[in-house]
C-alpha cells in the first residue's frame, strides 16, 4: 500500500506546485516541499485513511484466517479419532475401505489422507506420497503441497497406528487464499478510492481556504492600492478573528493618515503666515535697512518668528505623536495631588503677576495610570490660556475632584470612583457654542483671541492628552468665563497592561 | 575649557564653533562619527557636544556608549534634531549629561555647556553651605543669609537660589530653570520663570543696596556676587 501513496503525492505535487525535489532549508534539514495547505490537508487525510483502511482489513484478515484455521483443526481432529476408531474394528482393510469413502463423498475436494504401511508403502490416500516436512507425529504442519496442477496450501496432522502403520489426515485450505485475495483486492480499491477522494478533497478544501483568505487578500491589496476605507466582511467563520484583527489594524491605519492629511495640511496653511513673515521682514531689511541697529532689529524679529515656527512644530509633532498612541509606553502611576499642587505653586506666581488670583479647590485623588509629563504639559497648556484670556484682577479656579461611579462628580466617599474630573475656570469673555465646538480643532482660534500671542494649538494638545489617557475633554460656558474639564477615567488594574490602543470616544 | 564638537552639519559646527571661541573655549572639531570617536577616546576634553545622527555608521549614541564603556566620565552633551521624549530619555539612558535640541538658541547651549563643564570640576566632598560673595545658604537648615541677615524663602525659592548660586558667574536660561528647579520638560507660553526670579529678586536683591541677579538679553539669568 506504502506503493500507491508515493506515486499519487508525486503526481498531486508535480501539478500544483512547480518545484518538487526536496527543499533543503538553510539548517540543511530537509523540509516538506509542499506548500498548499489545502493539498497538504487532502494528503494528510488520505494518509490516515489509507492506514485505518489497512487496519481494518488486516484485523478482518486475521480474524477469518485464525477462525478457518481452527475450524480445519477441528475437523482433522475429529476425521482422525473417527479413522483411527475404524482401525480398532476392522485394522488397515477397514481403514483403507473408510478412506476411499471419504474421498468419493468429498464434492469439494478438500480433504487429504495418505495411510502407509511399515514399509512405507501408500495403502490409502490421496497424498502421492509421505511429505518430507513432516516429521513429529501428533502435530499440525502447514504446507504448501502440489495437488494434480497446482500448488496449493494445506494443513497436515500424523498419527501413529498399531504395527507401523502411519495416517495423515489433512485439508486444502485454499479457502483462505481465495479470502486474501478478497481482502487484498478491496484493499487495493480503498487505496484507489481514497486517493481519488483525496485528490478531490484537496481541490475543495484548497478551494475553500483560497475563498476564506480571498476576502483578507482582496481587502488587503484594495488598501495596498490606496482605498483605505474598505474592510473584510464578516462572514462567522474562522477566520473572523484574522478578518477582525485585520480591520483594526485597518482603523488604526486610517486614523493616523487622517493625522497625517490633517498635519499637512495645517501645515499648509498655518505655518506659511509665521513663514511669509519671517520673510518679508528680513528681505525689507536687506532692501531698506539703512542702519545696523534697524538691521539688527529685523533680524532679532525675523529669530522670534522662527522661534514661533519651531514652537508649532513642536506642538504639531507632538501631538501627532500622541495620537498615534505611541506615547503609552511612558504610562506610570501618576501622584495626582502633588502633580496638581505643583503646577499650582508654579502657575500661582505667573496669575498673581498678570493681578489674577488662582484659587485651588482639590479634593484628594486617588493615583493615576498615565504620562505624568503629558498631563503636566496639558495642565499647563490649560492655565496658560485661562491666564491669557483672564480680564485683570478675576479669580482662576483649579479644581480637582474624584468622580464615584453612577453619582454626580464629587459626592459618595466610600465607593470606588470610577475616574477624576480636572478643571480650570476663568473669569475671560468666554466663547460661544459655536466656537466651543471647533475649539479643539487644530489652529483654530476664537476671534476674540484673535490678537493675542499663540498657535490654536493648545487645546488640541490637551484633547490629544486626554484621549490618550481615554478620557474626554470638554468646554462649558461658565458666565462670565469658560470652564475646561478633563474627565480621566481609572482603568482597572487589569486593563492597564493589555490594552488595546484605540483611543476613547471624545467629545469637544 | 577644552571642547571637542562632532557635528556634521557645517553651518551648525562653524556657528558653535565660533561662539565656543569667543566664549573663550579650546575647541576641537570632528565633522563624523569614527574621527570624533578617535579624538574623544585619545584626547582629554572637559565636555564633549555630539550630535546624535552622524554620518559613516558611527552616530552620536555609539560614541556615547563606548566611552561610556571605557570607563570614561566626560560630561557629553548630546545635540539632536530629535525632540521626542522617547529619544531625549534613549540619550540620558546612555550616559549622556544634557540633551538639546535643534533648532536651539546658542545662548541656551553655552549655557548648558558651561554648566556641565563646572559640575565636572566640582564633584569633591558633600558641602553643607555655599557661599558667593556676602550671600551664604545653609543646606542643611535651609537658612539664607545676605550680609549678616536672615532672608525668608520658600522652598521651592530656596532651590531657585540654590541653583543659581551653584552656576554663580554662568548664564542660567530659563528652560534650564524649569527643567532643573521644577522638573518639568515643556514649553510653557507665559513667562512662569520670569515671575518666580522676579520674586526671589524681591527678597534677595531688594532690600539691598546692589543687585546679585542679572537679567541677560536673549539668554536668561546670572548671579554675580558683588564686587567689594
Amino acid at each position: 500500500m506504502a506503493e500507491e501513496r508515493t506515486p499519487l503525492y508525486r503526481r498531486l505535487s508535480r501539478r500544483h506546485l512547480f518545484r518538487l525535489p526536496l527543499l533543503h532549508s538553510r539548517n540543511g534539514k530537509r523540509r516538506w516541499p509542499i506548500r498548499s495547505a489545502g493539498i497538504n490537508f487532502a494528503l494528510g487525510y488520505g494518509v490516515l485513511f489509507l492506514i485505518s483502511a489497512t487496519l481494518f482489513l488486516s484485523f478482518i484478515w486475521w480474524s477469518s484466517t485464525n477462525l478457518l484455521n481452527d475450524h480445519v483443526r477441528a475437523f482433522i481432529e475429529t476425521d482422525a479419532q473417527e479413522l483411527r476408531h475404524r482401525w480398532g474394528h476392522g485394522g488397515a482393510p477397514a481403514l483403507s475401505e473408510a478412506i476411499n469413502d471419504r474421498l468419493e463423498q468429498n464434492i469439494d475436494d478438500d480433504a487429504l489422507y495418505l495411510l502407509i504401511d511399515r514399509h512405507g508403502r501408500r495403502m490409502a490416500g490421496n497424498l502421492p506420497g509421505w511429505p518430507v516436512a513432516v516429521k513429529k507425529m501428533n502435530h499440525f504442519y502447514e504446507l504448501t503441497i502440489r495437488r494434480y496442477t497446482f500448488t496449493t496450501p494445506a494443513q497436515f496432522k500424523a498419527y501413529t497406528l498399531p504395527h507401523g502403520f502411519k495416517l495423515i489426515v489433512g485439508h486444502d485450505i485454499r479457502g483462505r487464499t481465495l479470502l486474501s485475495t478478497v481482502i487484498t483486492r478491496t484493499l487495493i480499491w480503498c487505496a484507489v478510492m481514497i486517493s481519488l477522494l483525496a485528490v478531490g478533497g484537496a481541490l475543495v478544501v484548497r478551494d475553500l481556504f483560497r475563498r476564506m483568505v480571498g476576502s483578507i487578500a482582496r481587502t488587503a491589496s484594495a488598501v495596498a492600492n490606496g482605498d483605505l476605507n474598505h474592510r473584510i466582511a464578516l462572514t462567522g467563520s474562522e477566520t473572523d478573528l484574522v478578518a477582525e484583527t485585520v480591520n483594526t489594524m485597518l482603523d488604526r491605519i486610517n486614523r493616523l493618515m487622517e493625522g497625517v492629511r490633517q498635519v499637512s495640511n495645517a501645515i499648509a496653511h498655518d505655518l506659511r503666515t509665521p513663514i511669509t513673515r519671517a520673510r518679508n521682514q528680513l528681505e525689507e531689511a536687506f532692501f531698506s535697512a539703512t542702519s545696523p541697529d534697524e538691521l539688527r532689529t529685523a533680524v532679532d524679529r525675523a529669530i522670534g518668528d522662527l522661534d514661533h515656527i519651531t514652537g508649532i512644530f513642536e506642538a504639531l509633532l507632538r501631538i501627532a505623536q500622541i495620537e498615534a498612541g505611541a506615547r503609552r509606553s511612558a504610562f506610570t502611576t501618576v501622584n495626582l495631588n502633588q502633580l496638581l499642587s505643583n503646577m499650582a505653586e508654579l502657575y500661582e506666581a505667573s496669575a498673581e503677576d498678570a493681578g489674577l488670583s488662582l484659587a485651588l479647590d482639590v479634593t484628594p485623588l486617588p493615583s493615576l495610570f498615565g504620562d505624568e509629563r503629558m498631563l503636566q504639559q496639558a495642565l499647563a497648556n490649560l492655565l496658560d490660556n485661562a491666564i491669557k484670556f483672564s480680564p485683570p484682577n478675576s479669580m482662576l479656579t483649579l479644581s480637582a475632584h474624584p468622580v464615584m461611579a453612577g453619582t454626580a462628580p464629587g459626592s459618595g466617599a466610600e465607593k470606588k470612583p470610577q475616574g477624576l474630573e480636572i478643571s480650570v475656570r476663568d473669569q475671560g469673555p468666554g466663547m460661544n457654542d459655536a466656537d466651543i465646538l471647533r475649539a479643539h480643532e487644530r489652529f483654530f482660534r476664537a476671534e476674540s483671541a484673535r490678537n493675542t500671542p499663540g498657535s490654536g494649538l493648545g487645546l488640541s494638545l490637551v484633547q490629544a492628552v486626554t484621549s490618550l489617557h481615554h478620557g474626554r475633554l470638554t468646554l462649558t460656558q461658565a458666565n462670565p468665563g469658560l470652564k475646561v474639564t478633563l474627565f480621566l477615567p481609572l482603568l482597572p488594574e487589569a486593563e492597564r497592561t493589555g490594552r488595546s490602543t484605540t483611543p476613547a470616544e471624545t467629545t469637544p | 575649557m577644552r571642547i571637542l564638537l562632532v557635528e556634521d552639519d557645517p553651518t551648525v559646527r562653524s556657528f558653535v564653533l565660533k561662539g565656543l571661541k569667543e566664549a573663550g573655549h579650546n575647541v576641537d572639531q570632528a565633522d563624523n562619527g569614527k574621527d570624533g570617536l578617535y579624538l574623544a577616546i585619545g584626547e582629554k576634553y572637559d565636555i564633549i557636544i555630539l550630535d546624535r545622527m552622524l554620518p559613516g555608521g558611527i552616530d552620536g549614541l555609539n560614541i556615547l556608549e563606548t566611552l561610556r564603556g571605557q570607563k570614561n566620565n566626560t560630561p557629553v552633551l548630546l545635540l539632536s534634531a530629535l525632540s521626542d521624549v522617547d529619544d531625549r530619555v534613549d540619550g540620558l539612558r546612555a550616559g549622556g549629561d544634557d540633551y538639546v535640541t535643534k533648532p536651539f538658541a546658542f545662548s541656551e547651549l553655552l549655557a548648558r555647556v558651561e554648566a556641565l563643564g563646572r559640575r565636572g570640576h566640582n564633584e569633591s566632598a558633600p558641602e553643607t553651605s555655599l557661599t558667593v560673595g556676602d550671600l551664604t545658604l545653609d543646606l542643611l537648615s535651609r537658612e539664607v543669609r545676605r550680609d549678616g541677615q536672615k532672608i525668608d524663602l520658600q522652598p521651592r525659592e530656596f532651590r531657585l537660589l540654590e541653583f543659581l548660586v551653584r552656576h554663580a558667574g554662568q548664564v542660567v536660561t530659563r528652560t534650564m530653570l524649569l527643567e532643573k528647579v521644577w522638573d518639568y520638560h515643556f514649553d510653557p507660553q507665559t513667562n512662569v520663570i520670569d515671575v518666580h526670579v522676579s520674586r526671589l529678586r524681591q527678597k534677595v536683591d531688594k532690600p539691598f543696596e546692589t543687585a546679585i541677579i542679572h537679567t541677560v538679553r536673549n539668554a536668561g539669568y546670572i548671579l554675580r556676587p558683588t564686587q567689594d
